[in-house]
């Protein structure tokens, strides 16, 4: 049995088993609660630079696959479970996930209390933490407390797509999107090309006029990880595409819109990482049960803070140069913005994931509201 | 959308009796929906037969109508009441068939009844097979390949299309009669043949065979708005094949990939959308088969089920309480969580645990009935447990079942499985039994291959590596790692301080506590800990940090009853409930400890505080170490708490009212008659025999006939009415071959034999003691003659035919053994009366099974006045108060509780009533006199009987006397009696002309043919010795099997006889409950 330990920036020790990778890590230490979809999780790039724990006990159990995978490989830094499966069961699986994780260089610990690690990141925040095998307390103490906060760093540059690349649908091409790649899940581009739309994705850097000179029919901006306020060129380039394409943003991609509308952001306490947060669509009242995951949110009343934590009313329109902003769709939790749509910029995005992956499937309606814009405008 | 204004009242049909199939799951869901319906302001109605639920209680509607639930009766509360609308989905199937038969009678649209919750087409659309395969192909969904034939070859066809094996259900069969699964050819030709003449249309569906793919159920909500959340997602252990209810089961889902998941809830709602259910709960079922990852749709119930009180449970998602606020127009997100308080019920509860339910079964109270598990259901409980991981939950799980084992083998109970030859073994795996888990461990543990124990049991592979792990930490144990660290691994896997103990040779409770190995408690909250619970519910475990709450000063834990099963059911936690309720009143913070998934004392609600734990020492005294209570209350929850009373004591808690030695007094023999030698009370004579010559001059010296049974099994089983010398022999050879190792030491536990007194009346009496004053609850007087169990017979209040005088002497007596064993609360003392002299059998120092009912009866509430008189508070002082009457009652209507019995499931089954009981639920009938409230009990337990017909009748010697009368009942009704041939000639000399019958299958007049074709309606038949073999087993057989009502005690063909001479109308003459508590001057 290999000992492995957590420590937190504010020095609480969780101790456990390491079943993944040897070494230490760095990271902002987050929790998950959705009950399946580990291998989606950590492939997601939204969670690089993240320690990610889970709290559903059991994690491994159905192994692994390739058509689960978000991305080439896991990025998240760091794994925290409960009880790590050492077998895995599933006619899909074609590998053990800790055997997976191992391969990939992720630091693993299994029989931690995850739950006590939940309540003291509600408690306290998501905050920075180190995990490793080297149980060295004091180090690992050191490690944590150097390890940069999330906030203010541009943690999109080390994911997104070194050169543009394409994605065709089998059939007929219906339309041609641009995917501005944040950290881009390999599903958002599934929803588009099972829809009949071809799909470039680009690198985060790519300006609007490079954008304008492939003339999409619409433009897709991504999910990805960290704070969306340093990220100062992709909001310049989405401001030069409003009202010249249709636009349609997924988490980071509706905040970098956000940004670029006149809002402002603002990191959550603990944020929101799980398949299960209720999400009321002001259109019809009707409630979606969504994925989520992110750490920062839209803030629409921009300068008056965070939103109330109670689910109120929504906050009032917008305006900006680019027309009225709408809060489309608003968290039941903590009241917080899920959805704003600028109908005259022809834009419009969601917090949360209408892909899914892993996560209920009560969004997917908004790639098809999507496609239906691109297409009619096409 | 908010509450509906433009209704104003609303029925709500209870589930009746428990059944197996059918049990307090039921109520728990009612209870909670009556309470918020109220809360909302609505007018409530209910009708329940079932006296032992919480929601019968007077208090939880403004009218209770204790009566049959049959179409009939509900249609005459409808028409007496006239509900605005009509809350179908909270009483389990009985509910539903009532409805549906109530909407095709025409009496929901004459008087103007809404259904609410789920409307006609949506519950036949899903209890119609054929039409759930069209809604499902509608949908999209796949359900199973099958056809419809009509012919063996075209069945032969079909099979062949399918590949065997295949699954043949003839059309329009009731209970599902004839369904088999043929593994090739000619297996399908038997079956199908026989399917084709069974079925009345001449059809037979022919079906892909599911047997052994994974069984997933899905707990949905959703609401008028079109909402829809999955509550819970349940995988089985026990593959498909493996009735649900008989199956373990596990929470969340453990091996789905999230792709899997989300399609199959997207079935699941859609399937909910395509049925039109508008609004509420249901729960569908899925199958997958293992190898292709295929889902089919099985089923879907548009209600509220055992399995949504387990979810509700599981999560901490209370499914009916959100269901009813559904039905009356709330949507999702305007009901908040309970738990959380901030966040609306919209959302899916995360879990951060695992939740396991593990069946009870009683498969030895039925001689007759191999213990195999199939498609029917024939558990008869559950027990729930919450741990960290899986392994965890699972050993406590089954520690909780009270079956004797202390988790998943490693101790004492695994003796029978290591004394199986490997062949053997490997032999069981393949066939579900309730065992088969333990068996399956033992298996790993002599290092059979996972994938050969895996593929044997069908279950999934990922749960077998889970029991591997849990028999490998036992081998690191056994190799002498008694480290600290193996210890804390082996606590974390849920191995318990007993086992550790068995396995380790030394007790091992001081060492792990030495190591800092300690209980930890968690929250159960919905959310998986990223919000902060309100609601305090709690699961022991071992890990790092604890949740457990600061001691209160003024905390009473409340021990409950367990899994149910015969002889503990949901009357024991009627009475827990009720102390909760009582304790809080009275200003003190009630905690309850209970690991039942069905019951309202598990719902959150109920208590200050909940533990959902095993009622083993180690679990308790742990929840005890935290709470620090002032008192534990161990006499309400029948059996199990009591077990613990000891050790609660040495450990330093007080126990609440009567000590456990008065508890000790009352159950040791001599200690008991010593007492009553003292007191002058007569027992029936008695003496004990430690070797088999002992036991025959014991007889001799009594008397017979005897009352036997050894003194190491409890609750009736093994018990024995014998009536000579060589039936006593032949007794106790069966019982030298019942024993595993053919011995019985009688040494070691005395053979207790007493003289049965025949003809005598049995009688109940409930009563509480407070040191100096009793206040007798009610003294029942039982149908059956003694030697039926209490719990079987059939029983009476106010007694009809028990004089003042002998009333007077019961009474004495009662305050006299109350006194003597020094008494605090409850007892239930047993008399027979026999030629005017009263006798006392035993003595039980606390709440008994009927404390609901004569509660129910009498208006009083007799487990709340006994929890205030364990605190301290004294009969006067309670009486001064209110909660007790100044003068006793006398009702003018009479109350008759009846049992309620589970043949139907065990068709292979003799009916005869004895000593050892075997009812699983039971029914109150109210009326102005015996013979109507009997009628009401009859039509309540589903017995109802024809107001002419066919009666047969073949009466045992002993009983002919009073065969007369009833014959003479039976003829003035005008029924005709066929009658035996003894039983024919002794009527016959006595003027009364009835059709002689032949010997079974002899002759025309075959009785047992009389009954196959339909020409009896009721038997009354009353066997010679206990295990009577010939004819009269074969008619009472044939009567389960064709659901002819079958008396089989004298005293019970009498009452039959009364209720009918009641008339046709008086059952369905219906009272509120508080009507009649008016009536008899209760306030309720």
């Amino acid at each position: 049995m290999r000992p492995g330990i957590l420590v937190t920036a504010d020095g609480t020790v969780f101790r456990g088993r390491s079943v993944g990778a040897e070494g230490v890590a760095g990271g902002e230490v987050v929790f998950n609660t959705a009950m399946t979809g580990y291998q989606e999780i950590i492939t997601d790039p939204s969670y690089a630079g993240q320690i990610v724990a889970m709290t559903a006990p059991h994690i491994g159990n159905y192994g692994t696959n390739a058509a689960d995978d978000q991305a080439d490989r896991p990025h998240a830094v760091g794994l925290v479970t409960r009880s790590m499966s050492r077998s895995h069961s599933s006619w899909r699986s074609r590998g053990g996930f800790a055997e997976f994780l191992a391969a990939h260089g992720i630091v693993v610990l299994t029989d931690v209390d995850t739950r006590r690690l939940t309540r003291h990141v509600r408690d306290h925040g998501a905050m920075p933490a180190a995990v490793g095998t080297d149980i060295d307390i004091a180090d690992l103490a050191a490690m944590a407390a150097a390890t940069p906060e999330i906030a203010g760093r541009d943690l999109v540059g080390a994911v997104t797509t070194a050169a543009a690349y394409r994605r065709q649908p089998d059939g007929d091409i219906r339309a041609e999107v641009v995917a501005y790649d944040f950290g881009i899940k390999r599903d958002i581009v599934t929803a588009l090309t099972d829809r009949g739309i071809a799909v470039t994705v680009v690198p985060a850097s790519t300006t609007a006029h490079d954008t304008i000179s492939r003339s999409p029919d619409g433009v897709l901006l991504s999910n990805g990880p960290g704070d969306p306020e340093p990220l100062t060129g992709c909001v310049d380039a989405v401001r030069g595409l409003l009202g010249k394409v249709p636009i349609f943003g997924v988490c980071l991609g509706h905040q970098v819109l956000g940004l670029a509308l006149g809002a402002t952001t603002f990191k959550l306490p603990f944020g929101h990482h799980g398949g299960n947060h209720p999400v009321r669509r002001r259109a019809d009242g009707g409630v979606e049960i969504t994925s989520q995951n992110h750490g920062f949110a839209v803030d629409l009343r921009s300068g008056e803070g965070p939103t109330p934590s109670r689910p109120g009313t929504a906050p009032p329109d917008l305006d900006t140069p680019f027309g009225r902003v709408v809060a489309t769709h608003l968290n039941l939790n903590d009241g917080t913005l899920e959805g704003l749509a600028c109908a005259d910029a022809g834009a419009f995005s969601v917090q949360y994931h209408p892909e899914a992956a892993p996560g209920p499937n009560d969004a997917t309606r908004l790639f098809d509201r999507f496609v239906e814009v691109i297409t009619r405008a096409a | 959308m908010p509450r509906r204004a433009d209704i104003e009242s609303i029925l709500v049909i209870g589930a009746g009796p428990i059944i197996i199939g059918q049990a307090a799951e039921f109520d728990y869901s009612g209870t909670q929906a009556l309470k918020v319906l109220r809360e909302d302001g609505y007018r409530v109605i209910l009708v329940n037969s079932n006296p032992a639920t919480i929601m019968t209680d007077p208090a939880f509607a403004d009218a209770t109508y204790v009566e049959p639930v049959t179409p009939e009766v509900v249609a005459a509360i409808i028409a007496k009441e006239r509900p605005d609308a009509l809350l179908p989905t909270l009483g389990g199937q009985t509910a539903l068939n009532v409805t549906m038969a109530l909407a095709a009678d025409g009496v929901l649209e004459q008087y103007g009844v809404e259904l609410i919750g789920a409307g006609l087409d949506a519950i036949a659309a899903a209890e119609d097979r054929g039409r759930f395969k069209e809604a499902m192909k509608r949908a999209g969904i796949a359900t199973a390949r099958s056809s419809y034939v009509h012919s063996v070859e075209e069945a032969l066809v079909a099979a062949a299309g399918l590949g065997y094996p295949v699954m043949v259900r003839p059309s329009y069969i009731l209970g599902g009669g004839g369904t088999g699964l043929a593994h090739d050819q000619d297996e399908a030709l038997h079956i199908v043949a026989a399917g084709l003449h069974a079925s009345p249309v001449g059809e037979v569906l022919v079906e892909e065979s599911l047997v052994g793919w994974k069984e997933f159920e899905l707990e949905v909500m959703r609401d008028a708005a079109d909402n829809a959340v999955i509550v819970c997602a349940i995988e089985n252990m026990d593959a498909m094949g493996v009735h649900t209810g008989d199956s373990i089961t596990v929470a969340p889902v453990q091996t789905l990939s999230d792709r899997e998941y989300q399609e199959m809830r997207d079935e699941a709602i859609a399937c909910l959308r395509e049925i039109g259910v508008a609004t509420g709960g249901s729960n569908v079922q899925f199958a997958v088969d293992p190898g292709s990852g295929r889902r089919i749709i099985v089923e879907m119930n548009p209600r509220v089920s055992r399995s949504s009180a387990l979810a509700s449970k599981a999560t901490g998602f209370p499914i009916a309480k959100i269901a009813a606020k559904l039905a009356v127009g709330y949507t999702l997100d305007e009901i908040t969580n309970d738990i959380t308080g901030e966040t609306p019920a919209s959302f899916e509860p995360a879990l951060d645990y695992v939740v396991v339910k593990a069946p009870r079964f009683d498969f030895a109270k039925f001689f007759s009935v191999d213990p195999v598990l199939g498609t029917s259901m024939r558990s008869v409980g559950e027990t729930m447990a919450i741990g960290r991981t899986f392994p965890e939950a699972l050993q406590k799980a089954l520690r909780s079942l009270e079956t004797g084992r202390m988790g998943l083998n490693a101790d004492p109970g695994e003796a029978p499985a290591l004394a199986l030859e490997d062949e053997r073994l490997l032999q069981r795996l393949s066939r579900p039994s309730p065992d088969r888990v333990f068996l399956a461990a033992e298996a790993l543990r002599r290092g059979f291959d996972a994938g050969h124990v895996a593929g044997e049991t069908h279950y999934d592979p990922w749960f077998v590596d889970q029991l591997a792990q849990i028999v490998e930490i036992r081998a690191e144990l056994e190799g002498g790692g008694a480290d600290a660290a193996t210890i804390r691994t082996a606590k974390r896997f849920g191995y318990s301080d007993a086992q550790l103990t068995y396995l380790l040779g030394e007790p091992v409770e001081g060492i792990r506590l030495d190591a800092g190995i300690t209980t930890t408690f968690k929250t159960v909250d919905t959310c998986a800990a990223e919000f902060e619970a309100k609601t305090p519910y709690f699961y022991s475990t071992f890990e790092d940090e604890d949740e457990a709450p600061e001691p209160g000063d003024r905390t009473v834990v409340v021990l409950g009853s367990g899994p149910n099963r015969i002889g503990q059911g949901i009357e024991f936690d009627y009475c827990c409930v009720h102390a909760a309720f009582a304790l809080a009143d009275a200003g003190y913070e009630p905690v309850m400890i209970n690991c039942n998934p069905e019951t309202v004392s598990t719902d959150y609600d109920t208590s200050s505080r909940l533990y959902f734990e095993p009622l083993t020492v180690e679990d308790v005294l742990a929840v005890l170490m935290v709470e620090q209570p002032q008192a534990v209350i161990v006499q309400l929850g029948g059996q199990t708490p009591l077990a613990l009373a000891h050790a609660i004591e040495q450990a330093g808690f007080p126990i609440a009212g009567t000590p456990p030695d008065a508890i000790d007094a009352a159950e040791d023999r001599e200690r008991f008659s010593a007492l009553c030698r003292r007191e002058r009370i007569p027992q029936p004579r008695h003496g004990t025999a430690t070797s088999i010559v002992e036991a025959m001059e014991v007889a001799d010296t009594i008397g017979f006939p005897v009352l036997v049974r050894p003194s190491y099994v409890l609750g009736g089983r093994a018990m024995r009415i014998v009536y000579a010398s060589d039936e006593l022999e032949g007794y106790l050879a069966d019982l030298y071959n019942a024993t595993p190792g053919g011995e019985v030491d009688l040494g070691e536990s005395p053979l207790l034999i007493d003289r049965f007194l025949e003809s005598a009346i049995e009688v109940d009496v409930d009563a509480i003691f407070d040191g100096a004053e009793l206040y007798v609850g009610g003294v029942m007087e039982h149908v059956e003659e003694a030697g039926v169990h209490s719990g079987d017979s059939a029983c009476v209040v106010p007694p009809p035919t028990i004089g003042e005088q002998a009333i007077a002497t019961i009474e004495d007596y009662t305050r006299r053994l109350a006194a003597g064993l020094g008494v605090r609360g409850l007892l239930n003392v047993q008399f027979a009366i026999r030629e005017g002299a009263v006798f006392v059998i035993e003595v039980n120092p606390r709440a008994s099974r009927t404390v609901p009912f004569i509660s129910k009866a009498t208006g009083v509430p007799l487990a709340k006045v006994a929890t205030r008189v364990m605190m301290g508070e004294r009969l006067a002082d309670l009486r001064a108060a209110g909660f007790i009457p100044d003068h006793p009652v006398t009702t003018p209507y009479t109350s008759v509780k009846a049992a309620v019995l589970p043949w139907s499931r065990f068709p292979s089954e003799d009916t005869i009533l004895g000593p050892e009981m075997r009812a699983t639920g039971e029914v109150m009938g109210i009326g102005p006199e015996l013979g109507i409230a009997f009628a009401k009990s009859l039509a309540a337990s589903g017995r109802a009987i024809a107001e002419k017909g066919n009666l047969f009748l073949s009466l045992a010697d002993r009983d002919k006397p009073l065969g007369i009368e009833i014959a003479r009942v039976f003829i003035d009704l005008g029924f005709r009696i066929f009658a035996t041939h003894g039983t024919a000639g002794h009527l016959a000399r006595h003027g009364i002309a009835t059709t002689g019958v032949d010997k079974v299958g002899e002759g025309p007049y075959d009785p047992v043919r009389l009954i196959e074709a339909g020409d009896i309606d009721l038997v009354i038949n009353t066997p010679q010795g206990r295990r009577a073999r010939g004819d009269g087993r074969l008619i009472r057989l044939a009567a389960t099997r064709h659901r002819v009502p079958c008396i089989t005690t004298a005293q019970g063909g009498r009452a039959v006889a009364g209720g009918l001479q009641a008339g046709p109308d008086t059952v369905t003459t219906v009272t509120s409950i508080q009507d009649h508590h008016a009536a008899a001057g209760i306030s309720t």
